[in-house]
């Protein structure tokens, strides 16, 4: 064995086999210390080792069963078992936000037109609806939850923001669908600059961060036109903010198909409803300020959203 | 011995881990800038609009580059664009005036004036929209360029007529040649040239963007006047005028601000054929008021006094009101004179004085 290593040393020690840079004259050669040609040797050869070998194409998927460590770049060879494969089906979930006034279903095309009556007799029209969806997330039966991405501003009034790609989600059962009707406390602190571009801004004199809804429209008054503005964020009383969001609580799902598109309806009529009976002439504009009139929207709120109809295809 | 098994080590490693067939890596050329080509020129982005608002839209048409925002720049203060060489765009779009004009309404060639006040030009890079015009009638700054030329009550030429003169020029051809690769001229060069330019014209170093920047401090009125402005009992005029977090100081969107009870000018409705938008008109932005009298669509409040006295009591009712026009029973939301004289103070502070001065925004014909 020494032998054998002794022969390969000398063939790699040889000058004339070394590049012209790390060639010593025989004086150095032979004068040089045997530390120093090793030292020369192991730089030769990790020069060798991390110059030549970088590895390019392969399997790059950990999962695989040919899962190369080596591999910089996929090239489509990974290959997995049948468990895996089904272990990982996921569904691509879409969640369309649809609006109905009791049944009446309500798009930008209705909009200004004395359509609807509340729950007090007032006949409305609507000439704005935009609202703030965040966290939505599938509840599994165990009690733990899969976030969605991102949020969502939902703008009926331009047709903007009414179907949300919230992303993938293993196929199986889950338990139920949640998210928040705009921001909870933590994520109305955030700076969210497609909301500040959208002019979304709750003022900071109220709590700050992000409103939840705008809802404005018109109802008759005595045979008179008059306007309401229905805005619904934080709530102020006399400068201690309470979180107004509404955390919305949908019934199960059960994923069984590649591409999922779940229906969210919005009942409008419920803003005016239960179980606060909304007098539009008593509280019709300058309602940001009223934490009171906050809080009572928000209790209308829990009533507005129910899971609409599902359709899965592969 | 122990010296040896090291550089064994080394060497078996080296040669295990190169057992795959190695290949150079390809060196791309680098790719030399092709002669004619225009030299990009991305937009420089304030901070105060980076830390809270969207990128700009530039549409992939038509890159920012520095040939073809100085051609932009060039043919905006040049009246060869007009029907009897005699009117630029910057005869109405001046830059002392923050690109508009100080009459209330401009007055064309043919000595006619329209019916809607010359509207100023900034930060159009940020209007995602994309609606250009009081009543929102351009889809594009391109397209929005293109129509004062050839308005009869405006600039009063023809496209074929300013691309004749354009092309018979001594410079432009050779001009269009550096920004856009061919010298022959048209409508669409000319116009996508000057929205480059217009797309430069970013206003953003006014006292309350220092003041936000954390730069300055502002005066205890001028406070005042902001929270005013952001008070849904106060003022309330954050809900189409942005705010702290929308340095734009406008929606870009329609409304109908309680000018009129009927409507001499449809505005917005002219364009939708849609009733409900009928007497709304564009946000314009609050920055540079200092510059931009007179207000409104038409022109028709001189100073910000009148203005912020019909927010406060001059409102009136008709069936497109805007919902967040309140008290309009009352005539609006009835400020005291101090009040008044604090959201002033506040607006003033949104004046950019670097941006009516700014070297680059200026005419550069000789």
């Amino acid at each position: 064995m020494n032998r054998f290593l002794n022969k390969k040393l000398n063939i790699i020690y040889n000058p004339q086999l070394l590049p012209n840079f790390m060639r010593l004259t025989k004086y150095q050669y032979n004068m040089k210390s045997n530390r120093l040609i090793a030292v020369t040797t192991v730089v030769f050869l990790m020069g060798t080792l991390f110059t030549s070998c970088s590895k390019d194409e392969g399997c790059t998927d950990p999962a695989a069963n040919n899962f190369d460590v080596e591999a910089l770049k996929d090239d489509g060879s990974c290959i997995y078992d049948k468990e895996h494969e089904e272990e990982h089906e996921e569904a691509h979930i879409t969640f369309n936000f649809t609006h109905h006034f009791d049944g009446i279903p309500v798009t930008a095309s209705n909009f200004n037109q004395f359509n609807f009556v509340t729950a007090n007799g007032d006949t409305i029209s609507i000439s704005k609806l935009r609202y703030l969806i965040s966290d939505m997330r599938l509840y599994t039966t165990g009690g733990d939850s899969v976030m969605m991405n991102g949020h969502q501003l939902v703008d009926l009034t331009n047709g903007t923001g009414l179907s949300y790609a919230a992303g993938e989600s293993d196929l199986g059962s889950f338990a139920g669908i949640g998210f928040n009707f705009g921001f909870d406390t933590t994520d109305n602190a955030g700076n969210y600059l497609d909301l500040n571009s959208a002019n979304w801004n709750w003022p900071m004199m109220i709590g700050g961060g992000y409103h939840n809804m705008q809802f404005e429209g018109k109802y008759k008054l005595n045979g008179v036109d008059s306007t309401f503005a229905y805005h619904n964020g934080t709530a102020n009383f006399m400068g201690i903010f309470e979180q107004n969001h509404i955390s919305v609580k949908l019934p199960g799902i059960a994923l069984n198909q590649h591409n999922v598109v779940v229906n969210i309806e919005m009942n409008i009529a419920e803003w005016f409803r239960n179980p606060n009976v909304w007098n539009l002439d008593t509280y019709h504009s300058n309602l940001m300020m009223n934490g009171g009139v906050q809080k009572m929207m928000q209790a209308n709120g829990y009533n507005v959203f129910s899971l609409g109809s599902i359709s899965q295809r592969k | 011995m122990k010296k040896s098994l090291f550089i064994l080590l080394v060497i078996t490693v080296s040669f295990y881990s190169c057992s795959k067939t190695e290949e150079p890596i390809p060196t791309p050329e680098p790719t030399p800038q092709q002669p004619g080509q225009p030299t990009p020129a991305p937009l420089l982005i304030p901070q105060i609009f980076s830390q809270n608002i969207l990128a700009p839209f530039i549409p992939s048409n038509n890159p920012q580059t520095i040939e073809g925002v100085a051609l932009g720049r060039k043919l905006f203060f040049d009246p060869i664009l007009s029907g009897d060489g005699t009117q630029a765009c910057a005869d109405c779009h001046s830059p002392e005036f923050s690109f508009t004009d100080s009459n209330q309404f401009s007055t064309g060639i043919t000595m006619q004036q329209g019916n809607r006040n010359s509207m100023a030009v900034f930060n159009v890079a940020w209007n995602w929209n994309g609606k250009f015009f009081w009543d929102g009638r351009a889809n594009s700054l391109e397209a929005q360029a293109l129509g004062p030329v050839v308005n009869p009550i405006e600039m009063n030429n023809t496209w074929p007529n300013a691309v004749a003169s354009l092309q018979a020029d001594p410079n432009y051809p050779s001009l269009f040649n550096t920004a856009f690769g061919t010298s022959t001229i048209d409508s669409n060069l000319v116009a996508m040239a000057i929205a480059q330019f217009e797309r430069t014209l970013i206003s953003a170093n006014s006292r309350f963007d220092q003041f936000l920047l954390g730069q300055i401090a502002l005066t205890p009125q001028e406070l005042n006047g902001f929270n005013l402005f952001m008070d849904e009992n106060g003022g309330d005029c954050f809900h189409c005028h942005g705010g702290a977090n929308n340095p734009l100081w406008t929606d870009n969107d329609f409304h109908n601000n309680g000018l009129d009870a009927t409507f001499t000018d449809n505005g917005r409705g002219i364009v939708t054929g849609n009733p409900a938008d009928n007497g709304k008109f564009k946000s314009p932005s609050l920055r540079n008021l200092a510059y931009t009298a007179p207000y409104m669509h038409d022109g028709r409040f001189a100073t910000l006094d009148e203005v912020l006295d019909h927010y406060s009591i001059g409102l009136v009712n008709s069936p497109t009101i805007d919902p967040l026009m309140k008290f309009v029973g009352q005539g609006g939301v009835q400020l005291t004179p101090s009040e008044k004289a604090d959201l002033k103070a506040f607006l003033l502070s949104l004046t950019d004085n670097d941006f009516i001065t700014n070297p680059a925004f200026q005419d550069p014909n000789p």
